[in-house]
């Protein structure tokens, strides 16, 4: 029969605080870095000139069909012999570039979304393809591309934990540590589900709030 | 003015416009009627490039808009265009749509932008509604806020697509009111439209078209009462008869 014994939360308070604390901070840097990758990316999937769009788009669907896991593995592995990345930059680099390729896709679809009718009204007053993207388009992609991007960021956070595999410290590794030395593996576990929930949870909160404040600039 | 010669244009292997040739002289207001699919919006798009054509040649007070070597961005500062379906920005107010391409494109400083913004639409009946966002406006005054936009960049032609088709029967009139008031005022201009009334009234010369091809012109007065063609005699019979 197993034993509680849930004062091993208790007890060691500061490593999950710590891992929570990482596991926010190397999800932070990656989102960051991966919203320039996916605007790049994304403008070169809808772009006209033929090397752009095969780049971009084979970025994309190579990502897209990679498990984060491997990805992970072969970043750190391989990305990690040729530039010296440690696993605290190998995860962020790894994660970035994963959830970029996902950016690209929303950041294509948000573009699309916005009515031809929109570029023709633009291009009619005279403005060129590229005053008509900037000052049209982009704005109004904008809108509808930051929804799922929060969604993306709150993804990144639950995916972070993968980067244990590569010994990079978050969350998650310091709970499998913690299970090493406490044998606890229930209650850490289950505390560890608790947190993840709690961050991205409010999170969710936090965006839906914005969202609605938006909404009520435009309507 | 407006110079079309011998268009011809396929989507595909639809032929839509087949050896279409106009002249529209200056302060002149052309009305397009014709059924559906007669070619009439592609034609009116291919004057602004918003359709290329296969081709033939189209000028606009001397620029040649389908010339690979004009730049179609400054043909299109002579040559306002409003849709059937408005296509007012969104996210900008009234007069943000109204200013927005005389400041970005011409280089207008704000003031100036908005002084000629205001005027415009004030002139429109809109003077309560610099600051409605398009969502705010029925179809009849987003229009209107359209026609502004277009009239900003101060056009020596004026493109009408089917301005009133989407407008609930109540908002046609204020919409031809501008329209009408444009005709007065001397502006060379091209019209398709549904609204036969309309059409007789300002128009020089309607122009009919079906099945790709300009089939009859004539005055309003005779076109209306005696059409030479069949076809066009047809489609009188079809149209005139609710």
């Amino acid at each position: 029969m197993y034993q509680y014994n849930w004062s091993v939360i208790p007890q060691n308070m500061d490593v999950f605080i710590d891992g929570a604390l990482k596991t926010l901070e190397i999800s932070a840097i990656a989102i960051l870095l991966a919203i320039p990758i996916g605007i790049i990316f994304g403008l070169g999937r809808i772009s006209k000139n033929k090397v752009i769009l095969f780049i971009s788009s084979t970025y994309v669907e190579i990502i897209r069909g990679v498990p984060l896991l491997v990805l992970l593995m072969w970043i750190f592995y391989v990305l990690g012999q040729v530039f010296r990345l440690g696993s605290y930059w190998g995860s962020i680099v790894g994660l970035a570039i994963f959830a970029g390729a996902f950016i690209a896709e929303i950041v294509r679809t948000g573009i699309q979304a916005v009515p031809k009718g929109q570029m023709e009204a633009a291009r009619s007053l005279g403005m060129s393809h590229t005053k008509a993207m900037t000052h049209i388009i982009l704005p109004q992609a904008f809108r509808r591309v930051l929804p799922p991007l929060a969604s993306q960021f709150i993804m990144l956070i639950k995916d972070s934990s993968l980067v244990s595999i590569i010994a990079a410290t978050d969350l998650t590794l310091n709970a499998k540590n913690l299970v090493a030395t406490s044998f606890r593996s229930i209650e850490v576990w289950t505390f560890v589900a608790l947190i993840y929930f709690i961050m991205t949870f409010s999170l969710s909160l936090i965006i839906r709030y914005f969202e609605k404040r938006l909404l009520k600039s435009e309507a | 003015m407006i110079s079309i010669k011998n268009v011809n244009k396929s989507f595909g292997d639809h032929h839509v416009l087949t050896d279409v040739s106009l002249e529209v002289p200056k302060s002149n207001v052309i009305a397009l009627i014709g059924p559906s699919g007669a070619g009439k919006s592609t034609l009116i798009r291919t004057i602004n490039a918003l359709e290329p054509v296969d081709n033939g040649e189209i000028l606009v007070d001397g620029i040649s808009i389908h010339d690979k070597k004009t730049d179609i961005n400054v043909a299109r500062l002579n040559i306002g265009f409003v849709f059937q379906n408005f296509n007012l920005f969104p996210f900008l107010t009234a007069l943000e749509n109204v200013t927005i391409s005389p400041m970005k494109v011409k280089g207008l400083s704000k003031e100036a932008a908005e002084k000629r913004g205001k005027e415009l639409l004030t002139s429109l009946g809109l003077a309560d509604k610099f600051d409605s966002y398009p969502s705010r406006l029925s179809g009849g005054q987003q229009q209107r806020v359209a026609i502004a936009r277009a009239l900003a960049m101060d056009p020596t032609v004026m493109l009408f697509d089917e301005p009133t088709s989407a407008l609930d029967p109540e908002m046609v009139t204020e919409v031809l009111d501008a329209i009408r008031k444009l005709a007065k005022d001397g502006m060379t201009m091209v019209v398709v439209t549904h609204e036969m009334g309309f059409a007789k009234e300002i128009c020089d010369e309607i122009v009919f078209m079906a099945d790709g091809k300009i089939v009859e012109r004539a005055a309003p007065s005779k076109f209306f009462t005696n059409p030479d063609t069949q076809r066009a005699q047809d489609f009188l019979s079809k149209v005139l008869n609710h």
